[in-house]
């Protein structure tokens, strides 16, 4: 990595960590358990990395390792997103009560 | 750069900016399901993107990967309970870090220990927080399954010796940036790692698990951010990042909850006997009341506050609670849930329980909203929860939770508390609570109390 990627890379990772902070504090504690699984979920994304690794042959080890990367992100961000998924869909509002709130 | 270069490079643009899309979504649970739909798109978009990589030559493993880690994922998300939540939760942690981990050790191994001071900087600090995190999150998930005990497990000079391997640790690290290519000293980090995630965890009680559950989840995160700077692939460090962020604003949420440091909860060994010594003695007897005089106070009452705690979860209460609230409500009066943030074993672990008993969201309260309320409230129902309706926490200065900010349901008319015996809860901390006037307690299974309750009530 050169100064410049790193100086660029600094500065996506200082936004974001703005982004971030901005949006999650806007998240009531109603939501904090699907909050952890979503951001679990997509935290996952190393995925992407485990990818590059198990497929581009750079001899056995490596795809070994990349092989298990690969399962174990994709695990995660399946099961992530599926539970909350599930959570999500079970939060319901007083039934015949309409936007009282909001 | 080329077409698909062009394409790959706008997949992941793409999943970032859904990424932050679905969790603004989070910010209601109206929007909540969208957002979270968008966030699927975005990932779905960047293993897409990734796919099409130029570097890839085969794909037999890449695809083998991705279905037995769909069908594993899927297995869990799917067949795993809403009470079981919290182990879940802690075993996903354990795979994401598990494969930053990996992604790490595979990029040194491909450069052969060679690589430049910023690259093998941030590979060092991807390594080291995945090991940690994947050893440290499988033992949470070991206590939360009760596979360990729950109790913070000490020994003298833990504190010590902790900060000695953290130590060594590092200083293997900043050896390695210095003088690079030494793979013995690289995987003795690695191991020492996995090693530390261990004894990190080790002196955390169960109580204390929705902070450790948020630290875990940041450092996952952050592992994955770091990948992100090794790879230089700017969607790793974007979601990374927000999910570093997330864990550390919950650790913070969760510990201003129970009004201590997170330097206090790492390190304080909270729960163990050292601590329970200071509660002192307790003066009075707790008063065990009748089923009927309790479901004669409810059917009569304006309104009733419900209380969970963990206990709720372990008993699978959540339904007959809601069943009483129902009938409650067919009979008139009010009913209201008071959730702390710290109760149960992670962040928002009630409302997601009450959600699935199909409880409205519009009927849980936050404890600011809550507590206003109690004073004009005729029976306050504790169910399993201890140390987040503890009065010593606001009465005390010399409580070990003292300060910790509680619902203060001894201001009700009247208390009722459901528990499984007379034992003291997770922290050992005697609860004054349980001997005042305005108390009385309920013992047994919680579930079974509860629909006898319902019974009691309709006849009452």
């Amino acid at each position: 990595m050169t100064h410049e990627n790193l100086i660029t890379a600094l500065y996506i990772f200082a936004l974001a960590a703005f982004v971030g902070y901005q949006v999650i504090s806007r998240v009531p504690p109603l939501l904090h358990t699907p909050l952890m699984s979503a951001t679990n979920a997509i935290s996952g994304i190393s995925l992407v990395g485990s990818i590059v690794i198990a497929g581009s042959g750079h001899g056995t080890v490596a795809t070994v390792l990349g092989f298990i990367a690969v399962f174990c992100a994709t695990t995660n961000v399946v099961g992530g997103f599926v539970i909350t998924d599930r959570m999500l869909r079970m939060f319901k509002r007083k039934p015949g009560k309409k936007d009282s709130e909001k | 750069m080329n077409l698909r270069v062009y394409f790959i490079e706008f997949s992941y643009l793409l999943a970032s900016i859904l990424f932050i899309f679905g969790l603004k979504g989070l910010s209601h649970p109206e929007t909540a399901k969208r957002g979270m739909h968008l966030a699927e798109f975005g990932m779905l978009m960047a293993i897409i993107g990734t796919l099409l990589h130029l570097e890839i030559v085969t794909y037999t493993w890449i695809i083998i990967g991705l279905a037995l880690g769909s069908l594993l994922g899927l297995a869990l998300g799917f067949w795993v309970p809403m009470t079981a939540m919290p182990q879940r939760t802690a075993l996903s942690h354990a795979f994401g870090a598990f494969a930053a981990a990996l992604v790490g050790v595979a990029e040194f191994l491909r450069h052969d220990g060679h690589l430049d001071k910023i690259t093998m900087s941030a590979l060092g600090f991807e390594v080291m927080l995945g090991a940690l995190t994947t050893t440290g999150s499988l033992l949470a998930f070991a206590k939360l399954q009760g596979m360990v005990r729950g109790q913070p497990m000490t020994y003298r000079g833990q504190n010590i010796f902790n900060m000695a391997l953290l130590a060594t640790t590092v200083g293997i690290f900043i050896y390695l940036i210095v003088f690079p290519g030494s793979m013995p000293l690289f995987f003795a980090m690695a191991g020492l790692a996995f090693v530390f995630g261990i004894m990190l965890v080790m002196p955390i009680g169960s109580a204390d698990m929705p902070v450790v559950m948020s630290l875990l989840n940041s450092y996952a995160g952050l592992a994955s951010a770091a990948t992100g700077f090794v790879l230089g692939n700017n969607v790793l460090i974007i979601a990374g990042t927000l999910d570093g962020f997330s864990g550390f604003i919950l650790s913070i949420l969760m510990c201003r909850a129970m009004n201590r440091s997170i330097t206090n909860v790492l390190f304080g060994a909270f729960g163990s006997a050292a601590t329970s010594a200071q509660a002192g003695e307790q003066q009075g007897t707790m008063r065990e009341v009748s089923m009927d005089d309790i479901a004669v106070q409810l059917a009569y009452a304006k309104q009733v506050v419900f209380v969970p705690g963990y206990g709720m979860a372990t008993a699978q209460a959540q339904h007959a609670v809601r069943e009483l609230a129902d009938t409650l409500d067919k009979r008139g009066v009010s009913v209201k849930y008071g959730i702390h943030p710290v109760a149960g074993r992670m962040p928002g672990h009630m409302n997601v329980l009450l959600a699935e008993a199909n409880v409205p969201y519009s009927s849980l309260y936050e404890l600011e909203q809550i507590n206003p309320e109690f004073p004009i409230t005729d029976v306050a129902v504790v169910i399993g929860a201890n140390d987040v309706v503890n009065p010593d926490a606001r009465d005390n200065p010399g409580s070990p939770i003292a300060g910790m900010p509680i619902l203060e349901v001894d201001r009700a008319k009247s208390v009722v508390v459901l528990k499984r015996g007379q034992g003291k809860g997770f922290s050992g901390l005697e609860n004054p609570l349980f001997f005042k006037d305005v108390t009385g307690m309920l013992y047994g299974d919680a579930k079974e109390t509860l629909t006898r309750l319902v019974q009691a009530v309709q006849q009452a």
